[in-house]
């Protein structure tokens, strides 16, 4: 499997797997950095995977006043499902219970993308009448009173429907603190990407699973062969030296932002050596049958 | 490449209609059919020829060098991506029912400017006549879109059933500003008289100077208003004094409550 070492760092001859899916973006913005980010991290949340989610979600980048529509600190996020119809559903839920909800914010579309699906147009109704609609520039607003001024609200939001979820590396190191060091490094190297998200706690999953289990009708289970307290009792992927694997993923709007965002990460963690950080990066494929986008370790090596 | 350039001769002997002078429908026409384009009011026949001297260039851009206020209908139906210049005044209803580009008057236009406007940029340096923007009679609805500013004076009852789109009105305007709104967004710097926004519908009238609000108009408070935030930035670049107006809290007047009540007049505090 072995062959390939970048400042002592050992990098599996591997693949990550990665599938197609729907995705939106949004900005919010609020009158305060403090809110916006608040809007942002409700509406994000609990939204990790799909297995379990309506969606995956995370945070994009922060927005200054320069960047947004309106001029006020801004979060873009963005939103992964499966399908354009599941992203609707999950769009219209959370902005309904974590923005309009939310102190002085306002919500824009972030791109155009290939599709709209509505988000204003279905929650202006909660206006009862006394939403007002209002068009600049081919774009509709709404602005809904609510008890602290008004909720202005995008008509609709573009989605994007070929985008990638699921681009992955797999962290190994001694124990977890070396571990963590080293995936941490790597989200941060990631945050910088445009267009990508890591939807897991803090970028970062340590739940790894593989698909089947040996009771009947469970699809997924534990991965076992990257858990080191199995390393003897079980196939196990992990040499001696291996304590902790840690996994970062990533969603991105195309195949290129997903590759790039890898490509960061990994440099990140190379950086860092094997005695303060990783000994060995992998990444989680099935095989190589399920998902049409494949990222090789080898090809995004700095 | 240079525009397809109208060069005024002399002052047309009657009112012409230039609506056949747009870049599409002068597509595919030599000089020589162009210059015979029929463009009188009249029985009289004047031609183009009659009137321009022609250069030809780029016809996605039209330039008229010389005006007139016997220039009627100038960009008419107006498509996207296209767009037209005029050196001097035109007449009535320049850029009536025009679906997108941009239209641009040095001097100033005659009534009935931006009637039905549908997407069009449509901007004039001097002043309007009345009922900018508004419906022909026996229409339901006037400016459907686009945006509109003129830096001068307006004539009355500009944005008359204004249904869609912003119109700014950099100077003053004249009686019944915005009078039977349906919707869209009217932003005047100047001085307004009459019976401003009478039965507005559900359109916003933003007025720099306040003027003596109707008794159907209702006090909402001052408020500072996100979209009003988002209109400043997005009209920058047409006019920074409405840019500034919308920057600020505004003072909200609710109405006309004597029809359907959903609009207002919104002024600085």
């Amino acid at each position: 499997m072995q062959g390939i070492v970048r400042n002592g760092v050992r990098i599996d001859d591997s693949f990550a797997e990665a599938f197609p899916m729907a995705a939106t973006g949004l900005i919010v913005t609020a009158p305060t950095r403090k809110w916006a980010n608040q809007a942002a991290a409700t509406a994000t949340g609990y939204a990790t995977s799909v297995i379990g989610c309506d969606c995956e979600a995370g945070v994009d980048v922060e927005l200054s006043e320069e960047e947004t529509p309106d001029g006020r600190p801004g979060v873009r996020m963005l939103f992964f499902a499966f399908s354009t119809k599941g992203a609707e559903k999950a769009l219209v839920n959370r902005v309904g219970q974590c923005i309009l909800t939310c102190p002085g914010t306002a919500l824009y579309s972030a791109f155009d993308g290939d599709v709209k699906v509505k988000v204003g147009d279905s929650m202006r109704q909660f206006g009862d009448k006394w939403q007002m609609s209002k068009a600049i520039d081919g774009r509709r607003f709404w602005r809904v009173p609510v008890m602290d001024g008004e909720f202005l609200v995008e008509s609709q939001v573009g989605v994007i429907k070929k985008t990638v979820g699921g681009g992955n590396l797999l962290v190994m190191g001694a124990d977890w603190e070396s571990t963590m060091r080293a995936t941490e490094a790597g989200v941060e190297a990631i945050k910088d990407v445009r267009d990508a998200i890591m939807p897991f706690p803090g970028g970062i999953v340590r739940s790894g699973s593989k698909v089947g289990s040996q009771y009947k009708g469970m699809s997924a289970s534990t991965n076992d062969a990257y858990c080191p307290t199995l390393k003897g009792v079980t196939k196990t992927a992990l040499e001696p030296d291996i304590g902790c694997t840690l996994e970062i993923v990533i969603d991105g709007l195309s195949d290129d932002v997903v590759r790039e965002a890898m490509r960061a990460g990994l440099k990140a963690i190379i950086d860092l050596g094997p005695e303060k950080g990783a000994k060995r990066v992998g990444a989680g494929n099935y095989g190589g049958k399920l998902g049409p986008f494949h990222y090789h370790l080898k090809d995004l090596l700095p | 490449m240079k525009p397809f350039t109208f060069t005024l001769r002399q002052e047309p002997p009657q009112r012409v209609d230039l609506s056949a002078l747009t870049p599409d429908r002068l597509a595919g026409k030599s000089l020589a059919e162009i210059e015979k384009i029929e463009i009188g009011a009249t029985r009289a026949s004047t031609k183009v020829g009659d009137v321009f001297q022609l250069a030809e260039g780029d016809l996605k851009n039209v330039r008229y060098e010389g005006g007139s206020a016997r220039f009627d209908l100038v960009g008419a139906k107006l498509l996207p991506e296209f767009s037209i210049h005029v050196e001097g005044d035109v007449g009535l209803q320049v850029g009536r029912l025009a679906k997108g580009g941009k239209i641009t008057i040095s001097g100033s236009a005659g009534a009935y400017a931006a009637s039905g406007n549908e997407g069009a940029h449509i901007e004039i340096k001097g002043n309007v006549g009345e009922m900018l923007a508004a419906p022909l009679a026996g229409e339901l609805a006037g400016m459907s879109g686009g945006r509109v500013v003129v830096r001068g004076k307006a004539g009355a009852r500009a944005g008359d059933r204004l249904r869609r789109g912003i119109l700014i009105i950099e100077g003053d305007a004249g009686d019944d500003l915005g009078s039977r709104l349906i919707a869209g967004t009217i932003v005047a710097l100047g001085a307004t008289s009459g019976r401003v926004g009478y039965l507005n519908k559900r359109g916003s009238l933003v007025l720099a100077k306040r003027p003596e609000i109707g008794s159907t108009y209702v006090d909402c408070g001052a408020h500072a208003f996100t979209f009003a935030r988002l209109f400043s930035r997005a009209l920058k670049a047409d006019s920074e004094a409405a840019a500034a107006v919308l920057s600020g809290k505004l003072q909200r007047y609710g109405g006309d409550t004597a029809v359907y009540g959903k609009g207002e007049i919104l002024t600085p505090v």
